[in-house]
């Protein structure tokens, strides 16, 4: 029972992180319709930079500020010159794309920074808590009660402001959103403005946990493209529910089955979930138009 | 594009491959050569996925890496020799890919992309955990075809470098033949046509699944070719060659040079082979400039590098 929720703990940690992620992939496919490879490079640049600034020795807050402000701002250059010039094209092209622009940015931040790893004190110390017989990280406390505010804000923000219902009605239908005086071109910039934010802010989080080297940001897009799927593509609940279902599943199967194959669990899922319901969990059916 | 450019189109790359030594500095080329011709194998199995049926693959190095460590494990667990290795491992493909084909080929657009992509992922972690087949992630050696031996038997010296620049030239000059005869073939045009609209394609009586699957087998068995010619002109292979970074690499060689063109795809082979050549001077920048390529030639020439310099050249024509 100890071991199990150990394993619970660490698979919501994880959890909230490919969630994060996930969000970040549904907030720009639902304002674009593009799948944006390059959502795990937010990760890394809020790692990054984070720490980079850090160790400069500006106060942690700020240094977090200032990378989730820079990584924004490469989020709305990754729109202005590669996404927006490329509107309307297949999706093989887009995937290139944003493939490129991950590459990309994984080949900037080997020359601005470097190719080791590196790490962030915890923000609240590294005694662990115990809670029903198992050990938990204070950081793992910030890293899950990040991403429910995180989840929490945003909700607020689509459903309270007239901006945040500009976004759904531009995720919605586009042209009708135009027709009633809606600058769809500035929704685009603030959702990826957005992702790229919310995908810094949990490599901010994140870092003192699992640290941060200018490669991470592949495996977290699949993870989280993974999770964004397996919840329904473009649904934010859905990315919630499936981040944190694909943290648990890898967490318990590290524990019990091969810690090894754990890594393969997020793909297995997704290969079952397509098979089975190729709309996720909370995915909308769609039909083709012709 | 009439039967007879299928002809003019072998035999102008067939002359590019033969004087191309002529301009060799040094035996290294013909390695690099080599290499150019297998990855343009793998790339033209994509261009018959993507450009003639229109689907997504970001896992076919999974196929690569099965034709691969089928060369390396058959001759020594089950004994045959390694051109028979060739062989069981584009079967294990074709047979693996019709197996999850059919489910994963309902699926259009990214989730057809997240599927394969998973899939690919799949194998490349499967070859780098079981460490007591596979050596783990240091990756294993690879038994040599033999075929030299026999050709200097004969009378016929070759390096290694121009034994696989032949071998290579060879196989990828037939693999191009039948590319560009299914082109013009009756399952060509079932496929095509499915690319431009599925919903047309099965109203005038076209099995849309069953071309799609067929597309696909035939692309598997293509990238597992290639990687079985890899590993044993390498003499050695790691789980790399299943990794999702080398799928990119494939998908984007072949978006590159222009993915319904059989020799623009060569051309984004070719390309994009010898870049990280090139770029070793730049070293670190390597990534940096690989990233700005593709993302400025899908902006600016969405139909990939030959065919847009081919329509700018008949525009200038007319």
């Amino acid at each position: 029972m100890d071991a199990f929720m150990q394993f619970i703990f660490s698979g919501l940690t994880v959890g909230a992180v490919y969630a994060l992620v996930a969000l970040g992939f549904t907030i720009i496919y639902n304002a674009s319709d593009v799948v944006n490879f390059a959502q795990g490079e937010f990760v890394m640049l809020g790692g990054m930079i984070t720490v980079f600034a850090f160790d400069a020795g500006l106060p942690l807050p700020l240094a977090a500020a200032i990378a989730i402000v820079i990584t924004a701002g490469i989020g709305v250059a990754l729109n202005k010159f590669a996404i927006e010039p490329a509107r309307g094209a297949p999706v093989v092209t887009l995937i290139i794309i944003t493939i490129g622009a991950s590459i990309l940015i994984r080949g900037a931040s080997q020359v601005v920074f470097d190719k080791q790893l590196h790490r962030l004190p915890a923000f609240s110390g590294d005694d662990p808590i115990h809670v029903l017989g198992a050990t938990l990280l204070p950081q793992s406390l910030w890293v899950i009660g990040g991403a429910i505010g995180i989840f929490i804000a945003l909700w607020l923000f689509f459903t309270r402001t007239l901006l945040g219902k500009a976004v759904l009605a531009t995720a919605n239908n586009r042209l009708a959103a135009q027709l009633v005086g809606i600058n769809t071109g500035f929704v685009m910039t603030l959702s990826f403005a957005l992702s790229a934010a919310i995908g810094a802010l949990a490599g901010v989080l994140v870092t003192p946990i699992t640290l941060v080297s200018y490669d991470v940001g592949v495996g977290l897009a699949l993870k989280g493209f993974a999770a964004a799927m397996l919840g329904g593509m473009g649904n934010p609940k859905g990315a919630l529910a499936g981040g944190l279902l694909l943290g648990l599943f890898e967490a318990l199967t590290a524990g019990y089955i091969s810690s090894q194959y754990k890594e393969a669990v997020a793909f297995i899922v997704i290969l079952a979930v397509l098979f089975v319901m190729p709309q996720g969990l909370f995915g909308a059916k769609k039909t083709e138009r012709v | 594009m009439s039967a007879n450019s299928k002809w003019v189109q072998l035999a102008v790359l067939a002359g590019i491959m033969l004087v191309l030594p002529v301009f060799f500095p040094s035996g290294y080329y013909y390695r690099v050569g080599a290499l150019v011709y297998v990855n343009a194998l793998s790339v033209i199995g994509l261009v018959i996925l993507i450009g003639y049926a229109g689907q997504i693959s970001l896992g076919h190095a999974g196929f690569a890496g099965i034709g691969a460590y089928a060369c390396a494990l058959a001759p020594v667990h089950l004994g045959i020799h390694p051109a028979l290795a060739v062989l069981l491992g584009a079967v294990i493909s074709g047979v693996l890919a019709i197996l999850i084909g059919r489910p994963i080929l309902r699926l259009k657009g990214y989730y057809l992309a997240v599927a394969t992509l998973g899939f690919g992922i799949l194998v490349s972690m499967v070859l780098s955990n079981e460490r007591g087949l596979t050596g783990g992630p240091d990756g294993m050696a690879v038994p040599d075809l033999g075929l030299r031996q026999v050709l200097r038997g004969m009378g016929l010296k070759l390096s290694g470098g121009e034994f696989w620049y032949i071998a290579n030239a060879l196989v990828l000059l037939v693999a191009i033949w039948i590319a560009l005869n299914l082109f013009h073939s009756a399952t060509g045009r079932a496929m095509r046509a499915l690319h431009g609209s599925e919903t047309a394609a099965r109203t005038v009586g076209i099995d849309v699944a069953r071309y799609k699957l067929q597309a696909f087998v035939i692309s598997a068995v293509y990238a597992s070719v290639a990687g079985s010619l890899l590993a044993l002109q390498n003499g050695f292979i790691t789980p790399d060659v299943a990794g999702f970074m080398h799928s990119v690499e494939m998908v984007t060689m072949a978006v590159l040079g222009g993915v319904g063109s059989v020799l623009g795809a060569t051309l984004g082979a070719a390309i994009l082979t010898l870049l990280p050549q090139v770029l070793t001077v730049l070293a670190d920048y390597e990534q940096l400039v690989l990233g700005l390529i593709m993302i400025l030639v899908m902006i600016f020439l969405p139909l990939g590098l030959l065919p847009s310099i081919a329509a700018r050249i008949r525009w200038r024509g007319v």
